[in-house]
């Protein structure tokens, strides 16, 4: 059985689901409302597998109208509502309760605007992140956030989770590409924060909202930075015998003062288990680091040279710079697929803390000695470059008692990245798995200012209302 | 009142009983003239952490930007969103304080590619309306635990809350800069121009316009930075790029220091004048149309590519109520106390956001003690 518990269902709630079904349906058309069991089990979960739950009903609407007309008849009725965008939250951020409507954005999928003098996309939430840069790319412009996940995930999910990328170490995550929101209230009420200009008149709200996780607010259409296309990018690849001299090499190649667009780093658990899964032609080392420059043909040798002269220094087992576009290809390709070359050896749990460049080696060791005491595997695949880690806890989702394990090891992890002066979570949010972790990092004064901002947005906690804080701390207001 | 620290400050607004007015370095009076008791951070100082390899550092808010700048040259880093210092145009003496430069979201000519100073801020802590302390991020990267209060209480400029420390993520220094100018160009076409740099590949770290220059001439330049071979070769092709506006001078050799771009940052030009001066960020598109709109005899200088709009025009002049709808956001930075109690100083939001914010700042401030007024 799961560990980490959801408030009980509003049984008067589930008790009225055919009259809010209908009125759902009078207020955007029955077409766009899914209410039969069969069918609502699709939104049963997010990439958090092991927890899931069939909402009441689940929506999806075609525009900003629509879903304010949808949050209107929810907040009538009192309610709650989770915003869904593509399903790829690994935190649980659009797991449903039983007494919920899912609003789903799959059909807010269009272009509203390219501006390239302005430099900026206007686009409908549900769009997946790859599709806003195939919407710019042949005119030599991209959008800048790459999550691993960009094939699938939706601009409202990268959005309500502020989500990263490999290329974040240079173009910054969502929060500071993100120009402006059309966005729903809780109430039904529709506003507009930012625009391409890109700035506050008053209050930061685009800041606070970028990373909510679908608690301020229902997001329908944004306002994008697009940023013209380098002239070109090279991959270099490093082995080292030893995971503390790589960590010494990220610190050594940031502290130079070149500045790569991408610093990724997988141990030698994940290096076997893509090689397996793709034959990217890794090197069998302790640890891999995969540092990316961008610019021009001169330009990109000037950086890796001085880039390759630090790693000499350490005695990398193997440096490998990448002569063509297809080796740069495989160089990618292997980090590209790890995450799913680890799902063929079985089940794992990702988690997402980050810590201080200067304390990876430390914590890649602790993270290792943890494994042994927890008596459970771990790979360890992640962004070196801003310490974002990616330690990735393999166990048995069939044997009993096996899920709680994975959760206690991966709670000690996550503590360990607080005890150093890091986070809980880097890129994937707090949704239901660290929500109970929270007090961990934050003082129940810290959390109860935040709590208060939900206040402000949402005062009666209709939105996305289990996540995030913890269920105690929570519990008065939800009521 | 002058708390000794953080301690000491949540226990001074805990007791108050009317406004305090919140301080830093005092040189940047933006915004509606407040009332109350001076509350300053003044003795809140000192770097807590610097890590070069991390490119973070963390510092308590009264500490001066100058000693932060300092300690960051020393290794060859800086604070890359380039904060203006707002003393020549707004004629203020004193120190201005790290926490000010947060408060106020000041950022420079930079930002229209790096991003302004909210985009480099990773942790803040901070006293309440209530007295009490809280904290948001940390001193790392990339932090999504929680609610994002870092961004909210950048640029809340005391209004939510009084910053004691704020952790930043700095960048290394350049090893060398490049300028491209070109004379001559109106408005529309000087938009254009930088607006194709910035569409480039090359790297733009600045694009301003002055409609006059020392020679009499309208200039516009490019800034590009970083390593000495990759400016050179930079540099060279904005040339290539930008032949089709006019002739086009280039200077490399400017080194990591370059404070040429002083001008764009502190629009020091107007030091010293009368006029009120307006701060009207927008689509850098619509700018030539905002500055044909501009009252006879109003003086102009554009940032970020066309994306940020200088003005300065007879005081007490309505400029709101003469651009008319403004895709973007106008700030009357500079004018007598007598206009900004007039005029409002912050751009007007839509009513339901004006609300949302109204409803923030009594989350934060419930007893309306922290700079009542300032931000309206
Ligand atoms: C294989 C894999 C790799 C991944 N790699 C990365 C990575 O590299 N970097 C990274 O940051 N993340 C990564 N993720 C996590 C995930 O893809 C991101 O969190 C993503 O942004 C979620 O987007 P989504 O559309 O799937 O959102 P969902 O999972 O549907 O929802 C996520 C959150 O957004 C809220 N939400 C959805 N729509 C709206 C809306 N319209 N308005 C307001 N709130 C809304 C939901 O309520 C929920 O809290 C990865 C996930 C997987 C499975």
């Amino acid at each position: 059985m799961s560990s980490i518990a959801m408030p009980e269902p509003d049984a008067a709630i589930v008790g009225r689901k055919e009259e809010i079904v209908a009125a759902l349906a009078t207020a955007i058309g029955a077409e766009s409302v899914i209410s039969d069991p069969a069918e609502t089990r699709a939104y049963e979960c997010d990439a958090l597998t092991a927890y899931s739950c069939p909402p009441l009903a689940a929506v999806l609407p075609h525009t900003t109208e629509e879903v304010a007309a949808v949050m209107r008849v929810c907040h009538e009725m009192g309610v709650p509502v989770v915003p869904r965008g593509s399903g790829t939250s690994l935190a649980g951020g659009a797991l449903p309760t039983a007494d919920c409507v899912i609003l789903g954005t799959a059909r807010l999928n269009a272009v509203l605007e390219v501006n390239y003098p302005d430099r900026y996309i206007r686009v409908q939430t549900g769009m997946t992140n790859l599709s806003v840069t195939g919407a710019v790319e042949a005119d030599g412009y991209f959008y800048a956030p790459d999550p691993s996940s960009q094939l699938a995930c939706a601009i409202a999910g990268n959005i309500a989770m502020n989500s990263g990328g490999a290329h974040c170490l240079k173009y910054g995550v969502t929060t500071n590409n993100l120009l402006g929101v059309r966005m729903v209230m809780a109430d039904g009420e529709i506003i507009e924060i930012g625009g391409p200009h890109g700035e506050a008149s008053c209050y930061d709200l685009l800041g606070v909202l970028c990373g909510s996780e679908g608690m301020l607010g229902v997001v329908t259409e944004a306002t994008l930075r697009i940023l013209p296309k380098p002239e070109g990018a090279r991959p270099v690849l490093m082995g080292f015998d030893d995971p503390e001299v790589a960590g010494e090499c990220v610190a050594a190649i940031i502290k130079a003062g070149v500045l790569p667009v991408a610093i990724e780093y997988m141990d030698r658990l994940c290096i076997r288990a893509t090689e397996d899964f793709c034959g990217a032609g890794y090197p069998d080392v302790e640890a891999l680091l995969i540092v990316e420059v961008e610019g021009s043909p001169d330009e990109i040798d000037e950086q890796l040279e001085k880039i390759n002269a630090i790693a000499r220094s350490l005695n990398p087992v193997e440096l490998r710079e990448s002569a063509s576009a297809e080796e740069s290809a495989m160089i990618w390709k292997g980090r590209k697929s790890a995450f799913g070359a680890m799902g063929q050896i079985g089940d794992y749990l990702c988690l997402d803390g980050t810590v201080p460049v200067s304390r990876l080696p430390e914590v890649l060791r602790r993270t290792g000695e943890l494994s042994k005491q927890h008596g459970l595997a771990c790979a360890n695949v992640f962004h070196a470059g801003d310490g974002n880690m990616h330690p990735l806890i393999l166990f048995n989702a069939n044997a009993p008692g096996e899920l709680e394990k994975a959760e206690a090891f991966g709670a000690d992890i996550l503590r360990l990245c607080v005890e150093v002066g890091g986070c809980l979570t880097g890129e994937h949010g707090v949704g239901i798995e660290k929500r109970d972790l929270m007090l961990d990092q934050y003082a129940e004064a810290d959390l109860e200012y935040q709590m208060r901002v939900k206040d402000a947005f949402d005062p009666d906690w209709l939105l996305n209302p289990a996540k995030v804080f913890p269920l105690d701390l929570s519990a008065p207001r939800r009521a | 009142m002058q708390p000794r620290d953080e301690t000491d400050l949540a226990e001074a607004i805990a007791g108050a009983n009317g406004p305090l007015r919140i301080i830093g370095g005092g040189t940047r009076p933006v915004g509606k003239p407040v009332a109350g008791e001076a509350l300053s951070t003044a003795a809140l100082t000192g770097i807590e952490v610097y890590e070069p390899g991390a490119l973070t550092i963390v510092v308590n808010a009264g500490t001066p930007v100058a000693e932060v700048e300092a300690a960051l040259a020393a290794e060859n880093q800086r604070l890359a969103f380039e904060p203006m210092d707002h003393r020549p145009l707004l004629g203020t003496t004193g120190e201005p304080t790290i926490g000010g430069v947060v408060a106020a979201n000041v950022s420079g000519p930079r930002r229209v590619t790096v991003g302004a100073c909210r985009d480099f801020m990773l942790g803040v802590r901070f006293v309440t309306g209530e007295g009490q302390v809280a904290k948001n991020g940390g001193r790392v990267m990339k932090n999504v635990t929680g609610y994002d209060l870092v961004k909210l209480m950048t640029g809340s400029r005391g209004t939510l809350g009084v910053l004691t420390q704020v952790s930043l993520k700095v960048l290394p220094k350049p090893e060398e800069t490049g300028v491209v100018g070109i004379e001559g160009l109106t408005p529309a076409r000087a938009v254009e121009a930088m607006s194709a740099a910035l569409g480039s590949p090359y790297d733009v770290s600045g694009a301003a316009h002055f409609p006059v220059s020392a020679n009499d001439e309208p200039q516009t330049v490019i800034r590009v930075e970083g390593f000495s071979n990759s400016v050179a070769y930079r540099v060279g092709k904005l040339g290539d790029l930008l032949g089709r506006f006019g002739e086009v001078s280039a200077v490399t050799g400017l080194g990591p220091d370059d404070t040429s771009w002083r001008t764009a940052r502190d629009v020091s030009l107007w030091e010293g004048g009368e006029e009120d001066v307006w701060r009207i960020v927008t689509r850098p598109s619509d700018a030539p149309g905002i500055v044909a709109r501009l009252p006879e005899g109003a003086k102009f200088q554009l940032d970020w590519g066309g994306g940020l709009v200088w003005a300065a025009c007879a005081p007490g002049t309505d400029l709101r109520a003469r651009l008319g709808p403004l895709n973007g956001a106008a700030t009357l930075v500079r004018a007598s106390e007598a206009t900004r109690a007039a005029l409002p100083v912050f751009h007007p939001e839509p009513a339901p956001v004006a609300a949302l914010s109204a409803r923030l700042r009594g989350q934060f401030d419930p007893r309306g003690v922290l700079n009542p007024g300032l931000m309206g």
